[in-house]
């Protein structure tokens, strides 16, 4: 066990590794050679702009640069902001848990549902089956920004059970900070649900149609048994793949929903440093994310080893 | 990383195309769906001669303004009209949405056939390049490069097919690696065709179906983040998107709520009719291509069998049954035409202590016969008849009695060792629990009973097997252990279903002796589903031939060998005579 | 004395298995087998033993780690893809599973019609030697426009006959070409390869588990066990007088369709098995 916790967490740091330097010599190289005119304006001097290009590190090699920043993330210090100044890593910290939590409450209630959803589906069948199934087809095709709309349309302005925008720290009001996320994690929650109840619902039904099912029911154990210790535990690993992809969708549809309700997470961070062209910032959000959706794949990968004795022993 | 999640379908058998679009053209929302794509598509190419207004003509006397007869949809927060500019933007996000889906299906597809089909290295590099792309969402790793290259819709719709390449090429590397091992791709290598022509003719068919079925996919996922983008605010505001006239409509939400719904409407119904599309292709594709193995014999079987009478050889009298089967008959019924029958007035009885083989070859409804004996026929089917245990009817039994019965008086062995035993689950546990559901034993004493049964069919070391999973031991030993699970509350009854076939020649052995060792312990009454007359003249007292869903004759395993009546039973022995050893 | 049709020596295979640093799995150790020309030469083994894999070495669809594979005097152990290639005039194969033997998607006379095409065969020439080779087969001459689903297992065994037929080959390997179909189809299918061998002299490698088809069929037999072999010679030596007691194990672990012979071998095999437990 400890060998594969080992083998997946090297190559989840090569992983970052090599994306890491992929997007530093894109982001730079293609950041172009006249940025520092560009933040100081088109009337400063030459002279000025040099000291800035100096400030920045920019008059150095692309190379010397990389193992500049390199030697500054590998302890915790990701840069400043070429526009403010600010550290980055503080930056993106401040917003972290806004868009984690988002993130883990949608993916706890996509968890919920579709566990529940899926196996009722698979095991009733009928009409039961064939509304989940619909729902499922139609909740995933719908944009989630679409759906937090509609979200924002229907509970805060028309009937005004929640505030359409706006974000309390826990700290400050728990009450207030659930009604804030409320939406959002819904609106995230959907997508998840229903992509995710698919996968659980069809990976059920080829459980339930496999050889050993028909054994253990020979055996004189009951149905539920059948269906939850044995069906579900199967099937809960190709499903585990998928929710880990849906996962990863939800942490980019928070980018986007973070808008349409003003809630100051990464989402808004990333939204702004692209639009002004703040390269280590945008390097710093590039390196968490990709850190997230690889401790994310991780819990994912010893989740599969605990299920599936295959992947654990093999 | 982890392994590739299988995002889409995988394997879709090949069809013939034609067929399955014909199927398409049957189901309707398949077919609402691409109306309505078509519908959108054409809106998009008149744009230009059926726009009311010039889209990005502002008037300051119509700054969101309602539904009216000059602006059906109303105007935007600069007073053009919406309409209008929907149907302009509709261009951009289907030729956005076509270039994204060219890009991904190249860059794709071709990775995903030279990795399927060659592995070694080009299977790791390109694995690694599609965790590579996956390990940032979409939208994230697109906002960093848009930092770079600004906000062009061509040149972010063409990354983005970049982003989505991994859709395509998970499908088609899981679909050709899966189909370089079938013994067809074999078949063709050594009647000399070129690796060219090996993936034209064979390889590509493959990919055919699951490629079309993620390009809706894809087409529906590049619509949603293309109009997200835009929708942020990031895109060229001096061209008309969705999303960009959500954004403004968004900001105006207060005063005129109903201009959000145009563009909302726009994108959800577009990407509603991709995905529903896929899922029609999907289903459509699917279900052409599997190939229907048996039924095709099974179904013109028990139509043509003649009714004719059951040759039942004389024997000495015995005990009462312990299983009697009368006038036996499952049915599947059929969407179109009368059920199938796949057993059909069958009879039989096995008695305490005796082996009741029943033979036939495939499709001759053996195995069905001994599956509804325990319930254990999958849905759909419909049974008829009496089935007497013990002087108790089966069929009507309530589901919780008949659970009691289940390994408890009646034991069932498969055919398939390894499929059998659930692979999440240790040997150890999968015999216990039925044990201690039965016999009401703890877990300590129920542990002692698994193992004792693991010693009594064989097994060397039953507490390393014991702690074992399925996949850790051969198949004769899983074999056994099903065995052991059989018999694990000493059932009267055990239903055996071609419990050797798997398995090698000295193993059968090995197993037969086994089962006879069984019997005469536990004084059980056995009935033995095979096709093998060898196995028979080991194993069995009486033997019932079956074919076409019918026993055509019946009577003791002596008698029948030394004089078989019926002509079927007369050819099978032919058959084994003109295959076999006694020439 | 000429060289044999088919002279394998020393033949070694080895698969890579997965992971750094381990050692590469050993299917074969050193396995020798001549082939003449006009004959049938069976290949028995339980699973396991390497049989298969032998079959696919000679087919070079396994990879040959080290000995010899010549074929009329000339090594092929190791040929490049497309030297490969033009040996599909001279060996063919008949696998195991029918229904996976042929693609799904393709209708008969394409499955035919594509080695001959591949050996630049001119197509209306390829068409019409299709239809010699479906009644060849005796299989009925419009089963070239339908799908290998349309028929039994037996049929499209016929099919794989046909197909390694088209270029008339001097030796086929034969992979358990028989054990997936039923009892009475076995019976015919087996005829119809004895038929083909009188009239066109073709040799067979024949891999199969069951002793009662390679009996049948073989002028010498091959016992495999572990990746090597532990007995060969004439069919009815071997099997009338084994002298391993692998090959004596396994030709009493077969059942005899006949109570009173069955009971007799059973015995047999009982007393084997107490003399093999006095030596272990």
């Amino acid at each position: 066990m400890y060998r594969f916790i080992a083998r997946r967490l090297g190559s989840g740091v090569v992983l970052v590794a090599a994306l890491t330097t992929l997007t530093f010599f894109l982001l730079y190289l293609g950041a172009g050679d006249d940025i520092a005119r560009q933040l100081l304006g088109e009337e400063a001097d030459e002279a000025a702009v040099r000291a800035k290009e100096r400030e920045l590190g920019l008059d150095r090699p692309i190379v010397t640069q990389f193992a500049h920043w390199l030697s500054g993330a590998v302890h915790g210090d990701l840069g400043t902001s070429w526009f403010n100044g600010q550290d980055v890593g503080a930056a993106i910290l401040s917003r972290l848990s806004v868009t984690v939590s988002l993130v883990i409450g949608s993916t706890l209630l996509t968890v919920v549902f579709a566990t529940v959803l899926g196996v009722v589906a698979a095991t009733r069948g009928g009409w039961v089956d064939r509304v989940v199934q619909v729902a499922g087809v139609l909740g995933h095709a719908v944009p989630n920004f679409l759906i937090s709309l509609g979200l924002v349309l229907v509970f805060a302005i028309s009937l005004h059970w929640f505030r359409p925008t706006g974000y309390t720290r826990f700290a400050e009001s728990p009450g207030l900070w659930l009604s804030s996320i409320t939406l959002p994690v819904l609106a995230l929650a959907v997508h998840g649900v229903s992509g995710v109840v698919q996968q659980v619902r069809g990976a059920v039904v080829d459980e339930l149609g496999r050889d050993y099912v028909r054994t253990l029911r020979s055996r004189g154990l009951s149905e539920a048994r059948v269906v939850y210790r044995h069906a579900l535990r199967n099937a809960a690993g190709p499903a585990l793949s998928f929710l880990g992809v849906q996962v990863v969708g939800l942490l980019g549809g928070a980018v986007i929903i973070e808008q349409v309700f003003a809630i100051p997470g990464l989402g808004q961070v990333a939204v702004t440093a692209t639009g002004q062209g703040d390269v280590p910032l945008v390097m710093g959000l590039v390196v968490v994310s990709a850190v997230l959706v690889v401790v994310l794949n991780l819990l994912i990968d010893l989740l599969q080893g605990w299920l599936n004795p295959k992947v654990r022993l093999g | 990383m982890s392994e590739p999640a299988l995002v889409a379908p995988a394997a879709v058998p090949p069809a013939a195309l034609s067929g399955g679009l014909r199927r398409l053209l049957r189901d309707p929302l398949g077919v609402v769906a691409l109306g309505w794509l078509a519908l959108v598509i054409v809106a998009a190419a008149l744009a230009r001669w059926i726009s009311p207004h010039d889209p990005d003509e502002p008037s300051a006397g119509d700054i969101l303004a309602g539904p009216s007869a000059s602006h059906l949809l109303g105007a935007d927060g600069s007073g053009r009209d919406i309409l209008s500019r929907l149907l302009h933007a509709s261009q951009i996000s289907l030729a956005g949405a076509a270039l994204t889906l060219l890009v991904a299906a190249v860059l794709g597809i071709g990775a995903g056939l030279v990795a399927g089909y060659y592995g070694g290295w080009t299977e790791t590099a390109g694995t690694w390049a599609a965790s590579l792309i996956m390990a940032l969402p979409g939208i994230v790793a697109l906002l960093a490069l848009r930092a770079v290259v600004g906000p062009s819709p061509w040149t972010t719709m063409a990354i983005f097919g970049v982003l989505l390449s991994p859709a395509f090429y998970r499908v088609v590397y899981a679909a050709v690696s899966g189909v370089r091992h079938e013994l067809y791709i074999d078949a063709a290598r050594v009647a000399g065709l070129s690796d060219a022509r090996i993936i034209g003719r064979h390889v590509l068919t493959v990919v055919r179906a699951p490629a079309i079925i993620v390009a809706a996919a894809v087409g529906s996922g590049a619509i949603a983040l293309q109009s997200g983008i835009t929708f942020l605010g990031l895109g060229d505001p001096s061209v008309a998107t969705w999303g960009g006239m959500l954004n403004d409509a968004f900001a105006n939400i207060y005063v005129a709520p109903l201009a959000v719904a145009w563009p909302s409407l726009a994108i959800g119904t577009t990407c509603v009719a991709l995905t529903l599309l896929s899922n029609a292709l999907r289903d459509a594709l699917e279900r052409t291509g599997r190939p229907r193995r048996r039924t095709a014999r099974a179904e013109d079987a028990a139509d043509a069998a003649a009714k004719e009478p059951v040759l039942t050889h004389d024997e000495p009298p015995g005990g009462a049954a312990l299983l009697d089967v009368r006038d036996l008959v499952v049915a599947y019924p059929r969407p179109d035409g009368p059920a199938r029958r796949v057993v059909d007035e069958v009879s039989l009885s096995v008695r305490a202590g005796e082996v009741h083989g029943l033979i036939g070859e495939s499709g001759s409804g053996k195995t069905q016969t001994a599956f509804s004996i325990l319930r254990l026929l999958p849905a759909g089917a419909r049974t008829s008849g009496a089935i007497v245990f013990d002087g108790t009817e089966l069929s009507g039994l309530p589901a919780a009695r008949l659970t009691r019965l289940r390994g408890g008086a009646i034991g069932y062995v498969p055919q398939e060792p390894m499929s059998n035993l659930d692979p999440s689950f240790t040997v150890g546990s999968q015999l216990v629990e039925p044990i201690r559901a039965h016999l009401g034993h703890g877990r300590a004493k129920a542990r002692t009973r698994a193992l004792e049964l693991l010693e009594r069919v064989g097994i060397a070391d039953p507490a390393r097997t014991f702690d074992a999973y399925p996949h850790e031991i051969s198949g004769g030993m899983a074999q056994r252990v099903l065995i052991a699970g059989a018999v694990a509350c000493e059932p009267r009854l055990l239903i055996a279903d071609e419990p050797t076939t798997a398995l090698d020649v000295t193993v059968q052995a090995e197993v037969l002796d086994l089962l006879r060792d069984l019997r005469d312990d536990l004084g059980m009454g056995v009935l033995l589903v095979t096709h093998d007359f060898g196995v028979v003249a080991d194993l069995c007292d009486r033997v019932s031939v079956m074919r076409h869903g019918r026993v055509v004759e019946t009577g003791p395993v002596d008698a029948i060998f030394a004089e078989p009546r019926h002509a079927y039973t007369r050819a099978l022995f032919d058959a084994v005579v003109a295959t076999g050893e006694r020439a | 004395m000429t060289e044999s049709l088919l002279r394998v020596r020393d033949l070694v295979v080895e698969y890579p298995v997965k992971g750094l640093r381990r050692a590469p799995f050993r299917a074969l150790h050193g396995v020798g087998l001549d082939v003449d020309a006009g004959e049938t030469v069976g290949l028995v083994g339980e699973s396991g033993s390497g049989k298969t894999t032998f079959g696919r070495a000679v087919l070079g669809l396994a990879p040959v780690t080290s000995g010899s594979v010549r074929f009329r005097g000339r090594e092929i152990g190791r040929l490049s893809r497309s030297a490969r290639r033009a040996l599909a005039t001279q060996i063919q194969v008949v696998f195991q599973d029918p229904y996976t033997s042929l693609n799904p998607s393709l209708v008969i006379e394409r499955i035919l019609v594509e080695p001959l095409l591949a050996q630049r065969v001119p197509p209306d020439e390829a068409r019409r030697r299709v239809r010699d080779l479906l009644d060849q087969v005796h299989l009925p001459a419009d089963a070239g426009r339908r799908l290998p689903r349309e028929f039994s297992g037996g049929q499209r065994q016929r099919v794989a006959i046909a197909r390694a037929l088209a270029l008339d080959p001097a030796l086929i390997v034969c992979d358990e070409p028989v054990s997936a179909l039923d009892l009475s189809t076995q019976a015919r299918v087996l005829g119809l390869f004895r038929e083909i061998q009188e009239r066109t002299g073709v040799a067979y490698l024949f891999v199969s588990h069951d002793l009662a088809v390679v009996r049948h069929l073989s002028h010498r037999v091959a016992v495999m066990r572990a990746g090597e072999i532990v007995e060969s010679g004439e069919t009815r030596r071997v099997a009338d007088d084994p002298q391993h007691p692998y090959t004596q194990k396994l030709f009493l672990a077969a059942p005899l369709p006949d109570p009173q012979a069955q009971r007799e071998r059973r015995e047999a095999r009982r007393r084997l098995r107490s003399t093999e437990g006095a030596r272990p």
